[in-house]
């Protein structure tokens, strides 16, 4: 939340800044710093577009192509989606990003118990590919890439992304679908996990390996380092955790005997903005660096392609407060310049209201033209990596760099990445800092505008996008129209085609486009996966 | 005299994962001398009532980011009837608009702390109910 920790004399002079991952920041930095690193411009930073890539992965960076705006949308009925979706799109959105509500991220139907209370309420609710007609409907799927931002059942919504694709005329070949599809991390933060470890892993392998011949334009991966950041995870584990995570992924379709060039370098990364700005501008040229180091060293990846780390860097939802609100719109205009200063491909925008509820129309609009403001009124396009060369940002990179590394280190020492969540180990670490942020909030150690300083002032009331009750009973009217019209053996066949391939370990991916097709439930598919893989157990934290 | 320290159950309803702030009042509480069980994530109404009978706690608090709130907490309410615990003392945290508060009060809540109350003044509730209590 609060991202250095200061110290200061009696006179408010500051005599030390402590910035979160542990480095210490000096009043000014000199060449001298550089060598005291071993700084080498060739080894450790080189041209845009080239190895390392630490100033980007393209020669010509936002000159050749602005980054995308892919602000999170979506909620209520599939038919308010679309209207929400068609609205940011004709505001000059350049990608989608579809907001799941919870019972589809848990692999519920609308219509089931657990579903009560929550159907449309965080973002839109899919029970069947009708849901996927409508919430795509007049959409030119080939033109726009659309990121689902869904997790356990991400294969589900990818099967279902293939099937309404097909649906509208369009070749799977040429539509490209993010799904989120980062179960590591929903374990140690964001918890909407649903399998134990192993058989999760193995469905990510199973998208990863169905993607490479019959979705070749999809991402079938976003790692997010994101989520586990929001968890309390300083900026240098965020990095190194989706780092660790990314490699349990490529491990498990490696295992099946492909070469990491085949699919490496469709992997594409979440991250998260907030905190003290030069931090996370050299968080994200570290990040480019040792993502593409940790492919060539550990990975021997040979085309240079492969190498990029793709991101949407974006956020910043828990540096946004719910006292002062307001405060929250400049909060996200700085998240998103410090964004454009690291060389994000795409970003999306936490709108004002966030910390409330989901936004308004206005809010979502705003966060939008906060985005293309820098991009087309800020000169933020005009060149690549504007900080390059700063004695400081350069020496912070590096240490940046050694920090991430020693992060890295210590989850290898533990026993690697998978047994560091099935055991809690990062869960717990993560849940004591973000307690002592927390206390040094309270404590005044920890300083936030509107928070724990500049308290005066009226109070605002936001103005808050209302639940639609009717909504949720129309999507559990609607769900029983489409289970009356659709073909009842087609729905068992295909479903009993999805549970043989599960129980014989077989890639999912083609029986579930069929389940999709046949207009199966998200909660019929996933309860043959429930039956068949258990649910994941958390480990105790306290 | 030994004083027996208050036993909390801090609960994650519902199907929503968001646990930072469940995690970080868990260890406040620890830390401030009670007992804290946590209940982990997803857990239905009829779960959340099991645990607090089965580890007799003192004060139920439950962590709602979603929005929910309102039915999640009519249902516990029922549940609790049904099970004659309706005198264990229940509070609220999370996502909770300051609309809702008297609302939740109305349902019987002795206690509703939205995101940005300092941990402090949770800890204080506690700690005075149960002694009224």
């Amino acid at each position: 939340m609060a991202v250095a920790r200061y110290i200061k004399d009696e006179k408010d002079r500051i005599l030390d800044v402590i910035l979160e991952s542990g480095i210490h920041v000096k009043p000014s930095y000199t060449p001298e710093d550089l060598n005291r690193t071993g700084f080498d411009y060739d080894k450790d930073v080189a041209d845009p577009g080239q190895y390392p890539y630490t100033r980007g992965i393209h020669p010509l960076g936002y000159r050749s192509r602005a980054w995308t705006t892919r602000q999170y949308t979506g909620f209520g009925s599939p038919e308010e989606t679309n209207q929400r979706f068609k609205l940011m799109i004709s505001h000059g959105q350049t990608g989608l990003n579809v907001a799941f509500d919870l019972p589809t991220q848990m692999g519920y139907d609308s219509d089931d118990p657990m579903s009560e209370g929550e159907v449309g309420r965080v973002g839109m609710a899919v029970d069947t590919l009708r849901d996927f007609e409508i919430a795509f409907k007049d959409i030119k799927l080939d033109k726009i890439g659309a990121g689902l931002t869904i997790n356990a059942v991400a294969s589900i919504m990818l099967a279902m992304y293939q099937a309404v694709g097909e649906k509208y005329g369009y070749d799977a070949k040429v539509i490209s679908a993010t799904p989120q599809n980062d179960i590591l991390k929903e374990m140690v933060g964001r918890g909407a996990w649903i399998f134990p470890v192993e058989p999760a892993v193995k469905l990510i392998g199973d998208t990863i390996e169905y993607s490479m011949t019959a979705m070749p334009r999809t991402n079938p991966v976003s790692v997010c380092g994101y989520h586990i950041r929001e968890s309390g995870a300083t900026p240098a584990q965020e990095i190194a955790y989706a780092i660790l995570i990314a490699n349990a992924y490529i491990d498990n379709v490696l295992a099946r005997g492909y070469v990491v060039d085949d699919f490496v370098g469709r992997f594409s990364f979440n991250l998260n903005v907030f905190g003290n700005m030069w931090e996370q501008v050299a968080k994200f040229r570290a990040a480019r660096k040792l993502w593409a180091r940790n492919l060539k060293e550990k990975y021997d990846v040979k085309n240079p392609q492969n190498l990029f780390l793709r991101g949407l860097f974006g956020g910043g939802g828990y540096g946004l407060t719910k006292a002062q609100p307001e405060n929250n719109i400049m909060r996200g205009a700085y998240y998103a310049l410090v964004a454009a200063l690291s060389g994000a491909q795409t970003t999306a925008l936490c709108s004002y209201d966030e910390a409330y509820t989901i936004p308004t129309p206005h809010s979502a609009l705003l966060s939008l033209r906060t985005l293309q403001l820098l991009m087309d009124e800020m000169g933020l396009r005009d060149t690549v990596d504007p900080l390059a060369g700063s004695y400081f940002i350069e020496t912070l990179t590096k240490e940046m760099e050694q920090k991430i590394e020693e992060e890295m280190e210590k989850i290898e020492q533990y026993g690697g990445m998978i047994k560091a969540v099935s055991k809690g180990y990062i869960q717990r670490l993560v849940a004591r800092q973000a307690y002592e942020v927390e206390k040094g909030l309270e404590s005044g150690e920890l300083l936030k505008v509107g928070v724990n300083i500049y308290k005066e002032g009226e109070s605002k009331e936001v103005e808050l996008h209302e639940y639609n009750y009717e909504s949720a009973e129309k999507q559990i009217e609607d769900l029983r129209q489409v289970k009356k019209q659709r073909s009842q053996s087609d729905v068992l066949h295909t479903l009993k085609v999805l549970e043989s391939a599960t129980k014989e370990g077989k890639n999912i991916m083609p029986a579930l486009v069929e389940c999709c097709k046949a207009y199966a439930t998200v909660g019929e598919m996933t309860n043959i996966f429930r039956q068949e893989f258990g649910e994941f157990q958390e480990p105790a934290l306290f | 005299m030994h004083e027996k320290s208050i036993k909390v159950l801090i609960a994650k309803p519902g199907l929503d994962g968001h646990d930072r702030g469940a995690k970080v009042v868990s260890h406040a509480l620890k830390e401030a001398g009670m007992e804290v069980i946590y209940s982990g994530l997803h857990k239905t109404i009829d779960q959340i009532v099991r645990i607090a009978l089965q580890e007799d706690v003192d004060i139920i608090g439950l962590s709602i980011m979603t929005g929910a709130h309102i039915p999640i907490v009519e249902k516990l309410m029922k549940k609790m009837r049904e099970e004659d615990i309706i005198g264990k003392t229940v509070f609220v945290g999370g996502v909770i608009p300051a609309k809702d508060v008297s609302k939740l009060k109305g349902l019987g809540v002795a206690g509703v702390f939205p995101g940005g109350t300092p941990l402090s003044e949770t800890i204080e509730f506690i700690k005075t109910h149960m002694k009224k209590a």
